[in-house]
């Protein structure tokens, strides 16, 4: 086949649009807004390296700070929880060997994702609303600094997403709870309980063990979901009460910031937001570690039992550790500093060292293991995790954290490598597995262009957390500009490993959209006239 | 005191072989793999030693620091630390207000620095010539924000805030603002 028939009609052909479920469908749309706004990410990323190198008379001060909001938010909303929400959406039904309980309501999740995420990113690009996604109070209702309009739309853009959350974790739990039309009465007490670990945990205690009703994977993604929704309800519940100074403000009538206490809000925001950081992301990370573990060797997860306890004590462990972001909050009880912010932050490198062992100990029993695209990718997310929690622990420290709270230390080694060599490097290795079976075989186009993409995304990945750190750890700070070249040559150099990470990207795109085709990206957006209750064709 | 770029010195080095250390595991695991394997999978007992591994390594890094790094743990039962100097700081309106009078310390005196907010979220970080951090900490508005420091070198340094209050913030920098003299 020539290039051009290739760009329209997908490697060989293979890919037929026609041919695919309404889920698989609604999974690939998932997956291809996730790279789309995984790429819109990364261009802002890029162009915040630049600025951040030298200030660049394009851009203000005021849209850099706006790129900044939109930046993770972006990141996580749209990309991040775009692509596990479209891969849950899929699997958990493929696990459980049942429909989805709401094939609508998955359809509203990918539509309040996609359309909440770009609600808030054009608010901030055209407003310049600014408050980080930190929102440290009052700065978000600042409107001295920003415009209650602007702001009201970016609220209302977090607000869909957030919404849209919420229905993903009502259907996840349907759907392994309910009872299908013509099924037998499913125990949906007892899956639930399965699920949300509490059979396991009565085991502890019990002579005879009750059997486990619902696969490790699928617990793994009931109990990151206990954190998505308490997430989104945090999240929902701050976008409201900021909303309501932002109408007062529109109708002439300013409200006293004093109202709320900062400190507080700190505290409830940051117990809400560190959900995702430390709460659902690692579980979903371990679940997703394991299905791709037991998926390329074919074989039982290692020490199976205790890698559904760890998953039960990760989903505990999360909801007391958000003091460690307030270590430098001097007026922060001291007793919450060292047991949450330090004792409890630690077993986090026990919880996520623990899925690491059992992950790579499952594929070493199954020796020897071709380097196939999934393993190979599976091994950079392992690597970016081992190498991004040990820097957060490290920053989770009373004497530390007063010399490296807000540093580039911070978003380097820890955020970045944690986020885009371990999260994004598993991400991709999910795609890579679950891309036969969502595309019914198409053959991916090109895999010297899949190993340009491995590497590129590992150096540049790594790289940009390095220099990145070595800059926070000569004084450099995050969220703030510098204009004398105080840390340009840190700056440049992580621009640089940036550039590596676009070049994975656009490694990446050209070989999904290559291999799809025009023809085929555009058909998943059409309606399927298969039957809505099976997840594959038969014969798949 | 010890200085606080001695601490970060050991920080690097320690991180720096963690890192280089893991990759080459985590390669080197990734080698093997596609190697055939002798039969037989991971024993328990070394699952079990990693876990306990990580127990230690994870609780004693923060039982270690508090001992170790001087500001620790009088950072935490400030309140009963009986100071040399207080100077108090207010910030409003994305500035610095400092005293009349000219922050001078002597090294090795200990310094309370009560930094008050009269409105959004700031930071307070002190800066080396080399714009290297001596430490900082976070000024909560409503709230007390007191932090105790002994400086160990002579010099001239930058007050810079370190929180994100707003594109405005980017300008709240007061070079030189503190002078540390010679003990007697």
């Amino acid at each position: 086949m020539s290039f051009t028939e290739t760009l329209f009609n997908g490697n060989q052909g293979l890919f037929k649009p026609k041919t695919l479920t309404p889920m698989q469908k609604l999974t690939l749309r998932f997956v291809v807004v996730g790279l789309v706004y995984f790429g819109f990410a990364l261009i802002e990323g890029m162009i915040m390296r630049i600025f951040e190198v030298e200030p660049i008379p394009l851009i203000t001060t005021n849209q850099f700070f706006a790129m900044m909001t939109a930046h993770p938010l972006v990141g996580i909303f749209g990309s991040s929880y775009s692509i596990v929400f479209g891969a849950f959406l899929f699997l958990v039904p493929f696990l459980m060997k049942k429909p989805l309980w709401s094939t609508k309501l998955a359809s509203w999740t990918f539509w309040l994702l996609t359309g909440g995420t770009f609600i808030f990113w054009a608010a901030g690009f055209v407003s310049h609303y600014a408050p980080l996604y930190t929102l440290y109070w009052p700065l978000p209702a600042d409107f001295s600094q920003f415009s209650a309009l602007g702001g009201a739309f970016f609220i209302l853009g977090i607000a869909l997403a957030m919404l849209g959350a919420m229905f993903f974790v009502i259907n996840i739990f349907k759907t392994i709870t309910y009872t299908p039309k013509g099924w037998d009465k499913q125990p949906s007490g007892a899956l639930f309980a399965s699920a949300i670990g509490w059979t396991g945990l009565k085991n502890f205690f019990k002579r005879k063990k009750t059997e486990h009703l619902v696969p490790l994977p699928v617990a793994a993604v009931a109990r990151g979901s206990v954190d998505v929704a308490l997430n989104s309800a945090i999240i929902l519940f701050t976008g409201v009460l900021i909303l309501v100074y932002m109408v007062a403000e529109l109708f002439g009538a300013s409200l006293k910031h004093s109202a709320i206490d900062a400190l507080l809000y700190k505290n409830w925001f940051w117990w809400g937001l560190d959900l995702v950081a430390d709460g659902l992301v690692l579980i979903f990370v371990a679940g997703t570690w394991y299905l791709l573990a037991m998926m390329i060797s074919g074989k039982a997860l290692f020490m199976q039992n205790i890698a559904r306890a760890a998953l039960l004590v990760e989903l505990v462990v999360s909801w007391t550790v958000w003091t460690h972001h307030l270590l430098s909050d001097q007026a922060q009880p001291a007793i919450l500093k060292v047991v949450s912010g330090e004792m409890v932050t630690a077993f986090e490198l026990i919880t996520q060292g623990l899925a690491f062992f059992i992950t790579l100990a499952t594929l070493w029993s199954a020796r020897p293991l071709k380097m196939s695209n999934e393993l190979k990718f599976l091994l950079g997310g392992l690597l970016g995790f081992a190498l991004g929690v040990p820097a957060g622990i490290i920053q989770a420290d009373v004497g530390l954290n007063r010399i490296l709270h807000n540093t580039q230390w911070v978003v380097g080694p820890h955020v970045h490598v944690a986020v885009l060599v371990g999260l994004t490097m598993t991400l991709h290795a999910a795609i890579y597995i679950l891309f036969p079976i969502l595309t019914n075989g198409a053959k991916l186009y090109s895999q010297k262009l899949a190993n340009i993409q491995f590497w590129a995304h590992l150096v540049g990945g790594i790289g940009m957390g390095a220099f990145m750190g070595m800059a926070g750890l000569k004084g450099m700070l995050r969220r703030t500009i510098y204009t004398e070249g105080e840390f340009s040559v840190y700056m440049i150099l992580a621009a640089l490993c940036g550039g590596l990470l676009l070049l994975a990207f656009l490694c990446f795109f050209v070989n999904i959209v290559m291999s799809v085709g025009i023809k085929g990206v555009l058909g998943i957006f059409g309606r399927s006239t298969l039957d809505r209750d099976t997840l594959v064709p038969a014969g798949e | 005191m010890v200085d606080s770029t001695l601490v970060l010195w050991g920080q690097t080095l320690a991180y720096t072989l963690y890192a280089i250390a893991m990759i080459l595991v985590v390669g080197w695991i990734g080698w093997r793999l596609t190697k055939p394997g002798k039969g037989g999978g991971v024993k328990p007992a070394l699952f079990f030693t990693f876990v306990a591994l990580l127990a230690v390594l994870g609780l004693s890094l923060h039982l270690v620091t508090l001992k170790t790094i001087p500001w620790a743990e009088p950072d935490l039962h400030r309140a009963s630390v009986e100071v040399d100097k207080v100077f108090e700081i207010r910030v409003a309106d994305h500035e610095f207000v400092l005293p009349a009078e000219r922050l001078v310390v002597r090294v090795g005196e200990k310094v309370r620095f009560d930094v008050t907010s009269d409105d959004l979220t700031y930071g307070f970080g002190v800066f080396r010539p080399d714009h290297s951090m001596v430490f900082q900490m976070q000024v909560v508005p409503g709230h007390r924000n007191d932090v105790i420091w002994q400086f160990t070198r002579p010099g001239l340094y930058t007050i810079r805030s370190t929180e994100y209050s707003g594109p405005k913030g980017i300008g709240m920098i007061i070079p030189d603002a503190i002078e540390v003299v010679e003990a007697d």
